[in-house]
């Protein structure tokens, strides 16, 4: 398939301009400040996350950046123009993948496209003609003329985004992309993000799985209770935020009520949890020896890379936020 | 080529809520036939058989009295129906309308386009009724076209302003109530079975100010009466006033449910 199909060459004039950005932006729902004043900005070419718990303020944001949604206060630009003024314009250059299908279910998989594509003021002809290549695209190609209610999760999911390509999009935007899809849908997905990213669309995206924003996200910023946390890649946030590794160990119950202070003379974060603890360590394996020279039996033990999630947790913390 | 939004939302609405609707749609079409015979030559034989029936029909047989009325109430319920579940619909369940607030589409030209499709389901909702009024040589007459204009105005008058009313909703509970409560009784007391002079003073003005009469009286004058041109215009401009004021309470509240 040529590439053109799915993409447009980004403006020239534009290129080096940053397609979205936002300056202090707070969105009220009478009372609660759902953002409370947030900047950040998407560089052409990128792949950029909101990373976040549930009720963190991401979806209000991503509505906001989609031009539907007003905010209440700050400066919004979507490729320079003033979602305000200008939403017809900025939408119909960028896609949108709501966190929830908000598919027809009672058309067919082809005509959720063709009528998508009528609202973008294609013809007919072309939107048939996008529609089918956009099934291949996410391989969904046989199932045209299925009604698109049978179709498991992660099809509805593709069809999704197939259905958001339809106008060839700049700029497309994912809320939670695969929350709730199984881990072999996750990856098709995934790889047919990459292939977007190739041919230079911009996306934007929230999730609030660590391994997804590792996988896609050149750079990403943390949002918690309305408000940025931390920004930066995901290899940058992990070397801020976190340790090189992390040593896990399970300890007898009747050790668990003081080891706290048994290992804090190794001068390291440490966490206990219910069921284990957590040491955050440059050097894993140095550190289970040291926990055993303190004379701490251990049931068990694991040292592993740190992740993004370590970054996640330490920021947002272990309560339930929603 | 450009095609105008409100039509292409149009296009739109016409795949989808005939899709999920249809047979409820097709049920709503029937209903007018089964009054008509059921009421109109049933009741009807009764009624004419009665002394001094003609002089308090406007000297029209019950037939020629039920059925151009019967316009208006068809119109009436079409527009209802389609105001209150179809809407909740597109906002709530299906959320075709949030899909839609995604592309260029305006949360302006929905309205203008949904306006578009309720004439158009207002149209096809009283073509059966209008087939039979011409087929009945008492009721045939060039009066039919601009009877059935007034029918959409009548279903634009309903369907507007609780249109407006279900964009404010999260639950499809009170539509039960609204139907059970608001449209039947103006179904049953709005001119349509009987002229309203048989109804207590104290309740005719519940019908003065509702489109439902207004269409009724219309219709009615247009196809087996004499209008009178002063009568005509009264019962247009409330028609309007309610389709006017449906479509601006659409404008700000789409709006806002669209926007938030």
């Amino acid at each position: 398939m040529p590439e053109t199909v799915l993409t447009q060459p980004a403006e020239t004039a534009t290129a080096t301009a940053p397609v979205v950005a936002a300056v202090d932006i707070r969105k009220q729902f009478g009372a609660f400040e759902a953002v409370r004043g947030v900047s950040f900005e998407v560089r052409r070419g990128e792949c950029f996350g909101f990373l976040g718990p549930n009720g963190a303020g991401k979806s209000s944001l991503m509505r906001m950046v989609s031009s539907v949604s007003p905010a209440t206060s700050g400066t919004m630009s979507i490729f320079g123009l003033d979602p305000r003024t200008s939403g017809s314009q900025i939408r119909a250059r960028m896609g949108v993948v709501p966190q929830t299908d908000n598919l027809d279910q009672e058309l067919t998989v082809e005509e959720n496209l063709l009528i998508y594509g009528r609202y973008f003021d294609l013809s007919r002809a072309e939107c048939r003609r996008r529609a089918k290549d956009l099934l291949d695209f996410v391989q969904l190609g046989d199932r045209a003329q299925s009604r698109v209610e049978p179709l498991s999760g992660g099809m509805k999911r593709r069809l999704t985004i197939a259905r958001s390509l339809m106008s060839k999009p700049e700029l497309l935007l994912l809320d939670e992309p695969t929350t709730g899809l199984d881990p072999q849908a996750r990856h098709v997905l995934w790889d047919r993000l990459y292939r977007l990213k190739e041919q230079g669309v911009t996306l934007v995206l929230t999730t609030h799985y660590m391994d997804e924003a590792e996988q896609l996200c050149d750079r990403l910023v943390v949002v918690d209770r309305g408000q940025i946390v931390a920004e930066g890649s995901p290899a940058q946030l992990i070397r801020e935020h976190a340790t090189r590794e992390v040593l896990e160990i399970r300890v007898a119950a009747s050790v668990v009520a003081g080891i706290e202070s048994a290992l804090s003379s190794l001068g390291l974060r440490t966490e206990v949890l219910p069921d284990r603890v957590l040491l955050y360590s440059n050097n894993g394996e140095q550190t289970l020896k040291d926990v055993h020279e303190l004379g701490i039996t251990t049931l068990s033990s694991l040292v592993r890379r740190s992740s993004l999630e370590d970054v996640f947790l330490r920021l947002t913390g272990r309560t339930l936020n929603d | 080529m450009t095609t105008p939004v409100a039509v292409r939302v149009w296009e739109g609405q016409i795949r989808t809520v005939w899709n999920a609707w249809r047979t409820s749609v097709a049920l709503s079409m029937t209903q007018p036939f089964i009054f008509l015979a059921g009421m109109g030559f049933g009741v009807g034989a009764l009624v004419d058989a009665g002394d001094g029936a003609q002089s308090s029909l406007g000297g029209l047989s019950y037939v020629q009295f039920l059925a151009p009325a019967l316009l208006a109430t068809t119109a009436m319920m079409a527009g209802a129906f389609e105001a209150m579940w179809p809407v909740h619909d597109g906002f709530y369940w299906r959320r075709t309308f949030e899909a839609v607030a995604a592309t260029p589409v305006s949360p302006r030209a929905v309205v203008n386009g949904l306006m578009l499709w309720w004439t158009t389901r207002v149209v096809v909702g009283v073509g059966g009724v209008a087939i039979a009024l011409v087929v009945m040589p008492s009721t045939r007459s060039w009066g039919i076209i601009p009877a059935v204009v007034v029918s959409v105005l009548c279903g634009l008058g309903f369907a507007a302003p609780i249109a407006s009313w279900t964009a404010t909703r999260t639950s499809d509970t009170p539509f039960a109530a609204l139907q059970r409560f608001v449209i039947t009784p103006l179904f049953l007391f709005g001119g349509a079975f009987y002229p309203l002079t048989a109804l207590p003073g104290a309740i005719r003005p519940v019908a003065w100010v509702t489109p439902l009469w207004h269409g009724v009286e219309l219709c009615r004058s247009f196809t087996v009466g004499n209008s009178s041109p002063y009568g005509v215009y009264v019962h247009l401009g409330v028609l309007l006033a309610w389709c006017v004021a449906g479509y601006l309470a659409c404008l700000v509240t789409f709006d806002r449910r669209i926007r938030r």
